[in-house]
């Protein structure tokens, strides 16, 4: 593995670059060199699942030759991976092979101890995307076990959609909410102080219910527990 | 002909609208999450217990592509057969033809038996009926709770599973079977009492089919409860409604859905009653058997190679009982004969109008988690199709508030420097921020804070740190 390449995903770069952060620190820490291509922005996922689909071939194609040359591209969200892998080429382009970040560690690098540690009690959430369009499986798990100081709870009814979707949760918002609560109440069940997933977008909708509720759940991303260490642990991000 | 297609409901609210009604009746949400979630494990089970589901679930794909490519050909096919067996085949464009077929055939009849059938709920066909003076009495039983009710079915195997038995008990009270208790045995026995006197007395009866066999002219009908079976065989009159798409070539090929159906639908190992018959049989069954071939958009769906897959559909329902949103705002909100994930994709292809906004809002009705694909047992891809027809349904709108938007969300993230001075732009958002959350946005935001809070711009974008860092 010569040049491995970040795609930080225009939602992560944006509203949580401790995400992006994180990753950079975990892969550098495995011994690989990470680049970050400056021009990169979106995949086009948010126009293709709304229906926009010219606008999202113009960004799949955009994508694929921003990233050509690179013999792996990781990506810190099941959903932006599922659609550089599987529907990008629908579209006419043709990306170079797109990891999500706990394939790309179990699957290519086969590590699934990363030297990680994080003492907190944490659920984890499979997102929908990482689940069924990747089918990750139990990679996420085998890494988080892996974790020392975590204590990992099962959260129940674990591979039920959370309601997020994209667009989904501002066209069909009771829908999307009446999901949102289900879940909520899962994740508060479990007694967890973090809940960790490999999607920000998830994140950001489960997460903005916690914090509505004030629940004091924390939503943080697998790069981020799993980046953290004795000597530099996480630390909730300042803004 | 220009009649409206009945496959949706007539003055229904595009699917938002719906919902949120459905989701405000907390008795609703709690009976269908009941219903699902036992139906969602059972159905695992069954599934579970067969080595070869896969092959399975590939073999059924495959049948019915080759179905779909050679309509024509197992069409003409299966109506030689019945023909040749003393049946007659009649072909109906639409629901009107049908509905006009089927009313004609039924001559003086005041009162005709049906088998619960999606096809001549589709068509509308009790409501044609009863407006020429015919009563149809529905036989199965979560139809007749749903019939006795005046209400609308709202799942495609179990009608009434929007209904407690105590509901229940208060429909047939009402209708006047009068059983003195919720006890579900009680309630099967009222039906039971009340269906005996239909079945003997009616000389007509009305049947959907699950399959027909090309090479024989044989139609099959799969149920639970032996009700299809007394209106199948007691009547002198058989009339089958039966959607074009339900054609197979051989009896090899019907092994392959008499074992994906049940597990999918009812996860059961073996429905109770499989009934098939292959024409008339002098002194045995009915005397005369029409089958009614219909089309009613069927052949549009078929001319398009993504959506045209939805018509590998069997109708088992599982995509409905795993699907997340069907859960909470049950069939009902989906304002379709057919509810659910498939019904997000078939129903907009059957009524083939881009500017029908009913119907248009249903592909949206989905956040794309993909369970119904991973439990569809004919492998219709409903997320691809979702998007496809998302595609459509944005093409016909034309211009509005969103594609603008969308657009020039396109324009930005085209360029890079566009795209950080939007970063920049966005990082305003800042100025909602109390206490390290956003609890309320203008505009569009407004539709995510309403029940979340939104996440705070950061004040440095990953790549400002990493042209720092590591530029």
């Amino acid at each position: 593995m010569e040049k491995v390449a970040l795609f930080a995903t225009c939602l992560t770069d944006t509203l949580y670059p401790a995400t992006a952060r994180a990753t950079v620190r975990l892969l550098e820490r495995l011994g690989l060199t990470v680049e970050f291509p400056l021009d990169q922005t979106c995949c086009g996922q948010m126009h293709f699942n709304t229906g926009y689909r010219d606008h999202a071939a113009d960004l799949a194609v955009r994508f694929a030759s921003m990233f050509s040359g690179y013999d792996a591209v990781v990506v810190p969200s099941g959903s932006c991976a599922g659609m550089v892998r599987h529907v990008q080429p629908d579209l006419g382009a043709a990306p170079p092979p797109t990891y999500e970040l706990s394939e790309f560690l179990v699957d290519v690098l086969q590590v699934t101890d990363v030297g990680a540690y994080f003492p907190h009690r944490v659920t984890y959430h499979p997102t929908c995307h990482s689940l069924r369009m990747l089918g990750v499986g139990d990679k996420p798990l085998a890494l988080l076990r892996q974790v020392r100081g975590l204590e990992l709870v099962e959260l129940p009814q674990a591979d039920s959609c959370c309601g997020f979707g994209g667009t989904f949760a501002v066209k069909n918002a009771d829908t999307s909410t009446a999901m949102l609560a289900d879940k909520m109440r899962c994740v508060l069940d479990t007694g967890a102080e973090v809940l960790t997933a490999g999607d920000n977008s998830c994140l950001m909708h489960i997460g903005g219910g916690l914090s509505r509720l004030r629940t004091g759940v924390r939503p943080v991303h697998l790069a981020e527990v799993l980046a953290s260490t004795e000597e530099e642990p996480w630390a909730p991000a300042t803004r | 002909m220009g009649t409206r297609n009945p496959v949706t409901w007539l003055g229904s609210p595009t699917f938002p609208e719906a919902a949120r009604t459905a989701l405000a009746d907390t008795q609703l949400r709690r009976n269908l999450r009941n219903a699902t979630t036992t139906i969602r494990g059972r159905r695992a089970q069954a599934v579970g217990e067969l080595p070869d589901w896969e092959r399975l679930r590939r073999a059924g794909e495959a049948i019915k592509d080759d179905v779909l490519h050679h309509l024509d050909r197992y069409l003409e096919q299966l109506e030689a057969a019945v023909t040749a067996r003393g049946g007659v085949v009649h072909w109906a464009r639409d629901a009107a033809e049908a509905n006009d077929i089927v009313l004609r055939l039924c001559g003086d009849a005041r009162e005709v038996v049906k088998v619960k059938s999606m096809a001549t709920q589709e068509i509308g066909l009790n409501e044609a009926l009863a407006a020429a003076g015919v009563h149809a009495v529905e036989t199965d039983l979560a139809e007749l709770i749903v019939q006795l009710g005046d209400d609308r079915p709202s799942h495609i195997l179990v009608p009434a599973i929007h209904r407690n038995r105590s509901e229940i008990r208060e429909i047939f009270r009402a209708a006047g079977l009068g059983p003195a208790s919720d006890d579900p045995r009680v309630l099967a026995e009222a039906a039971r009492a009340h269906l005996r006197r239909k079945f003997l007395s009616c000389e007509v009866a009305v049947s959907g089919a699950n399959f027909a066999v090309a090479d024989t002219g044989s139609v099959v009908v799969l149920e639970s409860e032996g009700n299809g079976r007394m209106c199948l065989t007691l009547p002198r009159k058989l009339i089958t409604v039966m959607g074009l798409e339900k054609v197979v070539p051989t009896w090899q090929d019907l092994e392959v859905f008499l074992q994906l159906l049940p597990r999918s639908s009812t996860a059961e190992r073996m429905n109770p009653y499989t009934s098939t018959w292959t024409g008339v049989t002098p002194g045995d069954g009915p005397e005369e058997f029409h089958l009614v071939l219909l089309d009613n958009g069927r052949t549009a769906t078929l001319a398009d190679p993504v959506g045209r897959q939805a018509l590998r559909c069997i109708r088992c329902s599982a995509c409905l009982n795993v699907c997340p949103v069907y859960e909470r705002t049950g069939g009902r909100s989906y304002g379709s004969v057919y509810p659910g994930p498939i019904g997000a994709i078939l129903t907009p292809q059957l009524v083939d109008d881009p500017h029908d906004e009913q119907a248009a809002s249903l592909p949206f009705a989905s956040s794309l988690c993909g369970a119904c694909f991973e439990v569809c047992p004919v492998r219709i891809d409903i997320p691809s199709v979702l998007t496809h027809l998302r595609a459509r349904a944005v093409e016909a709108k034309g211009r509005s508030a969103e594609s603008v938007a969308m657009a020039a969300a396109a324009w930005v993230f085209a360029s890079a420097s566009r795209y950080e001075k939007a970063q920049k732009l966005g990082s305003l958002a800042r100025l909602f921020a109390h206490d390290g959350r956003i609890s309320w946005l203008p505009g569009p935001g407004a539709a995510w804070t309403s029940s979340r809070d939104a996440p705070v711009p950061a004040r440095e974008p990953f790549r400002e740190w990493w042209r720092k860092n590591r530029g």
